[in-house]
């Protein structure tokens, strides 16, 4: 048990037995201040001052190994918390037996089963956690509870993660810090590793691919590939301390937090109940889960690498309108592209088009809400924005052919001008010659 | 019908009375009268003769064309870009005189240049000719001026960035450089402010000097004539029938007009093929473009302050490198004090001085061009 604070002022700051060692930390800080440049490290890690437990364990090898480096690295030893508030004991007590007793509180090492609980001793007080970071959440342990991994911990499956296990031990780093397990580039990481691990999961008898699929998804790619760290990862859509499987029901709820129009858009679709019929969920029917690949205009349509002709086939409504809204996209798409490749070659040839890149881009603005209308499935609406994008494309495209005309125009009349120069210039060296002839040179 | 030769006894008469009703007037013929006796040496140095008129040329080039860009430009930091863009797509013709405005700019800075080299070497600028060199070279000055103010106006990044840079470095000229840098940009930044100070300076302030200083540097070319290598004027002293001269008017104006033909035809291809770029919208708030530069005629004096460490001693290196080259546009004004007449022997020093100057010139120039941007 986590050895307890026996006054107030002992829980907010005896606890960690902080008055001497402030003084202490004080004075040395000061001093850092004025001799020695990284001050800020030496204030980063007072408690991390000579005490029996590192000089003893930092010998040691895993697990019961900690270095001073690693624990100085921990946002526990930085907030200034020493071994004694999680293992008790006595770290100055230079003796083995009397660091250790069970007189000073010596704990050892936590159970699995008493970690959750253990870190919660903390994190679960909001008066005490205000002191270091008052935005931090204080309800870990009750999410937890909730989660698959609290629920059977509960029933006393030591396998299942407790918060070492994503947040590791002695070297727990803040979840902003891109070294920490837990920070969202980490994340997948770190749950795939029980998650992928099959001989680990097969008394669970669930699937360990979902870290494959996650790393073929277009999520993968915002997160890792463009460092977007919005982009979903695990935690995301599982949530973190109350991890669960979001269940079929859920999942349009979870999409739609970020995916808000295409949500809107669903609703009104007739796939809405016929999705709930089927019983196959909702976004993940086309989408897939783990594996939410980069969408593109062939998945819709009636093409081989079409979703819609998993359910559709040739002749029935649904059919046609995937057809029409495949056909509306793509001829869309090649008129943007078209009005791209002249824009192109104009700017090449030096012609001032600013204006019509930006209608242009309008033009793209439209494709991308077409895109989204697809959500509704109906072949009206999409027809309504790939119009609106084909009317630009079409302007836009006239525009580049106009400015190559001119750019062919000014060639032609700088051929013209050329020619006239040339002329002058031969009349005027003939004047010359005349000039400088014999007869009429007025030379000297 | 009257035959060719009545049609031209006629044209003469209706000219005779023109010609006699201005004379009446105004004196015409006398104005005339020393340009009918011009007269200007020949030998075989001089086609570097066409590079003064040549850059005249390019300068009434620049200020029809600049007046034309007046119609349409906005010297405000909302609309100046947007005017310049109007200018190149919507004008008729407009990026035609635009995109010369901006070739002939430069042009008439690289003739200007090798003008003033050719004149230190052929030691043109010698006694009697000290005032014609001053007023050059103040000329030279104001066309860096001119290039500097201009490139602002579109209101593009790249001019923006540059602009700021341009200043900062003024400002680090000892005393008066806060103060200088204030008054350049209108306030402590490069704002709107400092685009309608620079249109200004562009416009009225340095148009208005360089036309008086021009007039002054053709009237003096005009009094003293031209000047003759010192070998070929020696040898002509000696032997006065071997001296050739041909008349100003028409025989040598001819000849500058063809040079003057081709440059409007190299100006037209490079406008045609090569439109001048107009960039994007500046955006103060943006962070500066790696590796930014300025135009080309700068780029030696950039990469030589780039070059110089922070400090030198115990003096600024940037600093350092301002004093020296306000030092040496000092000595270079002051040359035809310094180096005695064209027969001295200081004139070998001068002469080596030049060449060294120009390798510097090129050099570095290449340099700043080649070098990775930081």
């Amino acid at each position: 048990m986590l050895q307890e604070p026996t006054t107030e002022s002992q829980r907010h700051g005896g606890k960690l037995g902080l008055e001497p060692l402030c003084l202490c930390v004080s004075v040395v800080a000061l001093a850092s201040c004025l001799l020695l440049p990284a001050a800020s490290f030496a204030q980063a890690q007072p408690q991390a001052a000579k005490s029996s437990c590192v000089e003893c364990h930092s010998s040691f090898p895993a697990p019961t190994g900690v270095t001073e480096e690693q624990w100085a690295a921990d946002i526990h030893a930085q907030k200034g918390l020493t071994c004694v508030n999680c293992h008790g004991g006595d770290p100055k007590d230079a003796s083995p037996e009397g660091a250790m007793s069970r007189k000073a509180g010596f704990r050892g090492k936590p159970k699995r089963t008493e970690i959750p609980a253990l870190c919660a001793k903390c994190h679960s007080d909001g008066a005490y956690m205000r002191q270091y970071n008052p935005s931090l959440r204080t309800d870990q342990l009750a999410q937890y509870q909730t989660s698959v991994h609290g629920k059977r911990l509960a029933k006393s499956d030591t396998k299942v993660a407790v918060c070492i296990d994503c947040h590791s031990v002695h070297g727990i780093r803040p979840a902003k810090d891109p070294r920490s397990t837990v920070n969202p580039l980490n994340v997948a990481n770190t749950c795939a590793r029980c998650h992928s691990d099959a001989a680990y999961m097969k008394d669970y008898k669930i699937k360990t691919d979902q870290f494959a699929g996650y790393s073929a998804s277009v999520h993968h790619d915002a997160m890792v590939v463009r460092g977007d760290l919005s982009a979903p990862t695990c935690t995301t859509c599982h949530g973190n301390h109350g991890a669960a499987p979001p269940g079929v029901a859920s999942v349009e709820a979870i999409c739609s937090t970020c995916h808000v129009f295409q949500a809107q858009l669903f609703d009104i679709s007739p796939h809405k109940a016929a999705f709930q019929a089927m019983g196959t969920g909702s976004c993940i029917t086309c989408h897939s889960n783990h594996r939410v690949i980069h969408p593109t205009d062939k998945l819709i349509g009636t093409g081989n690498e079409s979703i819609c002709t998993n359910c559709h086939a040739s002749g029935d409504p649904g059919f046609k309108a995937a057809g029409k809204i495949h056909d509306d996209l793509t001829a869309l798409d090649e008129a943007l592209k078209r009005s791209d490749e002249v824009l192109d070659k104009a700017e090449r040839s030096g012609m001032e088009v600013s204006q019509a890149r930006l209608e242009e881009s309008q033009g793209h603005d439209s494709l991308i809400k077409a895109r989204v209308a697809i959500h509704s499935f109906q072949p009206d609406k999409v027809e309504q924005d790939t119009q609106a994008g084909m009317k630009i494309a079409e302007k836009t495209y006239k525009a580049g052919l106009k400015a190559l005309a001119e750019r062919d125009y000014r060639r032609k009349g700088l051929g013209l001008s050329l020619i006239t120069i040339v002329a002058v210039l031969i009349g005027l060296w003939m004047y010359i010659r005349q000039l400088e002839s014999p007869n009429q040179s007025g030379g000297s | 019908m009257a035959s060719p030769p009545e049609y031209a006894a006629e044209a003469s008469q209706y000219r005779n009375r023109v010609v006699r009703w201005l004379d009446e007037r105004f004196g015409w013929e006398q104005l005339l009268a020393p340009l009918r006796h011009k007269t200007v040496p020949v030998h075989k140095l001089s086609y570097w003769y066409f590079l003064g008129g040549m850059t005249l040329f390019l300068f009434m080039i620049q200020v029809l064309t600049g007046i034309l860009l007046l119609l349409y430009y906005r010297p405000s930091a909302n609309e100046a870009f947007e005017s310049v863009q109007y200018i190149m797509t919507q004008v008729q013709f407009g990026w035609l005189v635009r995109s010369i405005h901006s070739w002939s700019a430069n042009l008439m800075i690289f003739t200007a240049f090798a003008h003033m080299f050719s004149v230190l070497f052929l030691r043109a600028y010698t006694k009697p000719r000290e005032l014609t060199w001053v007023t050059g070279m103040v000329l030279l000055f104001l066309a860096l001026g001119f290039g500097f103010s201009g490139y602002l106006l579109p209101w593009n990044t790249l001019a923006f960035f540059a602009t700021k840079v341009g200043t900062e470095i003024t400002g680090q000229v000892p005393v008066i450089g806060k103060p200088l840098l204030i008054f350049l940009r209108g306030g402590e930044e490069v704002t709107g402010a400092t685009l309608t100070r620079f249109f200004g300076f562009h416009v009225a302030l340095l148009p208005g000097i360089t036309t008086m200083l021009i007039a002054l540097h053709v009237l003096l070319i005009q009094r003293l004539g031209m000047s003759v290598p010192p070998g070929l004027e020696a040898a002509w002293k000696e032997l006065p029938p071997n001296k050739r001269e041909t008349p100003f008017f028409p025989n040598f104006f001819a000849h500058e007009l063809m040079a003057w033909y081709v440059a409007l035809g190299v100006l037209g291809a490079l406008a045609a093929l090569y439109p001048w770029d107009l960039g994007s919208k500046a955006d103060p708030f943006a962070v500066a473009p790696a590796g930014i530069k300025p135009e080309w005629y700068f780029m030696f004096m950039f990469q030589t302050l780039k070059l110089i460490p922070a400090k030198v001693g115990p003096i600024d290196g940037e600093l350092l490198g301002i004093l020296g080259f306000g030092l040496v546009g000092l000595i270079w004004v002051l040359l035809p004090f310094l180096g005695g007449d064209r027969h001295s022997r200081r004139q070998v020093f001068i002469r080596g001085l030049g060449v060294f100057a120009l390798a510097y010139i090129f050099s570095m120039t290449i340099y700043g061009y080649m070098a990775a941007p930081k």
